[in-house]
């Protein structure tokens, strides 16, 4: 009696009528936090075998793009389109079982717990019928360290907690998590802890493989000129809304960097402050 | 498919990394109880012989059990990061509740145990909806649910003692089957064994299968280490929380359940201020972390030993029994002490 692991179904990125549906589809989302609009009507399209970039502020509604894409929040207007279908996640469990993994900014590892656990935390393999169901402890194992081999970190005691890895490897074991879950999108809020060259490299060779398996991508950055690098398509959020949904041929990487870096920002404090003190508009 | 897979690992590292199962052991969360133990069991067995005779180790292992049940149950909640006070108060209450409806409503004993827990597992789903729906810390909210339960059961005790109608009722309908199940003894030679004993054990070995082998366990421990994590991987954190709060609710009711079978009425003047820290006091000493996230069954069981072996030999050596708070005071500070050191030097260590 064992259940299968969630590793790569096969997906029909095909809606019935044999064009490609996109792999995930917002229509005029609105998430609201209280009274305020974290969230206001944003539409956006994610395809299968391409890299999104989201770029904006802090408090232009990311985060909050993430946990409604990973089903850690309810939208509560519009609709979220997994392959064509509404959904409507009340748990990350169920964004999970959808094929939709996510790269946490805090990576999402508890530190006493070992490394194979981790890995399998709220998606545990297991064995035996209920009463009686237990981990399958000798399978997780296994292809945990199989997973993070396959991002670069060989000979793992998978049996070591979390804490003892190094912060490259905790970043690594939170990406082959989500590789391995991740059957239909992969959604990366960009982790703030530092990481070497080699690791950031490991990281982009994993992001560029999820996209030629033809998983969608969603790249949460702050970093403009790896966005370009690296990104197909680019959502620029502002205020909860979408400032601009650019693709690679629309801009380069200095225009990102001007329309991300305090580009708007400044137009915006300028304009306030030549209201309030008109002399300025003169300098 | 670019991705290259890399030939397939075999499932077992090799021995370069698999090392030092020595270190492996001190990491596990019950080695400062189980050296307590030693400890104060050679002390004892030198200040008070007694102690290891048959009947000694009796009347140990029967105060270790009662007390070891709401311990293990304690234990697990704290793993989970939460705080139960009202497992102490819960035992006197739910065996007020069953004495009650056995000697003024002329039920039968096995409804009244139902009935009996389903007042209890209420008030363990109240503890647990008002932790996870306020967010108000466990301490407080159970300290208050303490506070509720004392001020009723200390009434309603005073009724039991002013009609005396309450303190025999082994007449009660099912009342022997009952005592079979929680109350028969062993007696072998001089020394009598309960059956609570039994429960003990079987707790304690289903709860740490439960913590080290299911889904359930990997969620007790990830919602007490890390709650945000767990959340964001979907872990169902709050019905895991409440699930907690029952089965510590769960355990009082048992433990009140195993006193009222025992003497056959309710002890009004059993102080409930008492047990309602120590099966916490177990549960730390056992090498549960306040913080959550770290400590084991076993742990627990080894805490309720240590306690019983503290009480039982206070007695035996004929020192005034009022010493034992102390003396339970200073094995927790240690318990902490030690905790803390260990967990500080070993936490790098394989645990699992």
């Amino acid at each position: 009696m064992s259940r299968p692991l969630p590793a790569h179904p096969p997906v029909d990125a095909t809606d019935s009528a044999g064009a490609a549906a996109p792999a995930l589809e917002l229509r005029k989302l609105t998430v609201r936090h209280g009274g305020v609009e974290a969230l206001a009507r944003v539409s956006a399209t994610l395809h299968a075998g391409e890299i999104t970039c989201v770029l904006g502020e802090n408090g232009s509604g990311k985060s909050t793009l993430v946990s409604v894409l990973s089903g850690l929040r309810r939208h509560d207007e519009g609709k979220l389109l997994i392959g064509g279908t509404p959904r409507h996640f009340r748990s990350p469990r169920q964004a999970r079982a959808a094929g939709i993994a996510t790269v946490w900014q805090d990576l999402a590892v508890a530190p006493l717990l070992s490394v194979w656990r981790n890995f399998f935390l709220g998606a545990e393999p297991t064995r035996g019928v209920w009463p009686l169901r237990r981990l399958d402890l000798a399978r997780a194992r296994e292809t945990t360290v199989r997973a993070m081999a396959r991002v670069g970190v060989l000979g793992l005691d998978p049996d070591q907690p979390a804490s003892a890895l190094q912060a490259g490897e905790r970043q690594s074991l939170s990406v082959a998590r989500a590789l391995h879950f991740g059957a239909r999108a992969l959604v990366i809020d960009e982790p703030t802890t530092p990481i070497t060259l080699a690791r950031q490299t490991l990281f982009g060779q994993a992001v560029l493989a999820a996209r030629a398996e033809g998983l969608a991508v969603v790249l949460v950055t702050n970093n403009p000129r790896y966005a370009h690098l690296i990104g197909d398509r680019f959502l620029l959020l502002a205020g909860g809304q979408v400032a601009g949904h650019l693709t690679r041929d629309d801009v380069d990487a200095d225009v990102l960097t001007a329309l991300m870096a305090g580009g708007e920002e400044l137009t915006t404090l300028t304009s306030a402050l030549t209201a309030l003190h008109p002399e300025l508009g003169e300098r | 498919m670019i991705v290259e897979r890399p030939p397939a690992f075999s499932a077992a590292p090799t021995g370069a990394v698999r090392r030092r199962p020595w270190r492996r052991a001190l990491a596990r969360p019950s080695l400062p109880a189980t050296a307590g133990l030693v400890v104060v069991v050679s002390f004892f067995a030198v200040q008070a012989p007694e102690l290891l005779t048959w009947p000694g180790i009796a009347g140990v292992l029967d105060t270790a059990a009662v007390l070891g049940v709401g311990g293990v149950a304690v234990a697990l909640l704290m793993i989970a990061g939460h705080f139960d006070f009202s497992v102490g108060v819960l035992a006197l209450a739910s065996s007020l509740v069953m004495a009650m409806l056995i000697g003024y409503a002329g039920w039968g004993t096995w409804p009244a145990l139902l009935v009996s827990l389903a007042a209890a597992l209420a008030v363990g789903l109240i503890n647990g909806l008002l932790v996870v729906i306020t967010g108000v810390s466990s301490f407080l909210v159970t300290l208050g649910t303490f506070l509720v339960l004392q001020g009723i059961s200390l009434v309603g005790a005073q009724r039991v003692t002013s009609t005396a109608r309450l303190s025999d009722l082994s007449h009660a309908r099912g009342w022997s089957s009952a005592a079979r199940v929680f109350d028969s003894t062993l007696q072998m030679g001089i020394a009598r064994f309960h059956s609570s004993l039994l429960w003990w054990l079987a707790l304690t070995a289903v709860a740490s299968w439960a913590l080290w082998r299911t889904r359930f366990g990997n969620a007790v421990f990830a919602s007490g280490g890390a709650r945000r994590a767990a959340r964001e991987l979907g872990v169902p954190v709050g019905p895991t929380t409440v699930g907690l709060f029952c089965v510590t609710s769960t355990a009082g009711w048992l433990m009140g359940t195993f006193g009222l079978l025992r003497t056959g009425g309710v002890q009004p003047n059993a102080p409930a201020l008492g047990t309602a820290i120590d099966c916490v006091v177990v549960a730390v000493i056992g090498g549960c972390l306040l913080t959550g996230g770290f400590g084991s069954a076993f742990g627990a069981a080894v805490g309720s030993l240590l306690y019983a072996v503290a009480r039982e030999g206070i007695i035996l050596s004929g020192w005034d029994p009022r010493w034992f708070q102390s003396m339970l005071g200073l094995l927790l500070l240690t318990a902490l002490l030690a905790n803390g050191v260990v967990r500080r030097r070993l936490k790098a260590v394989p645990r699992s």
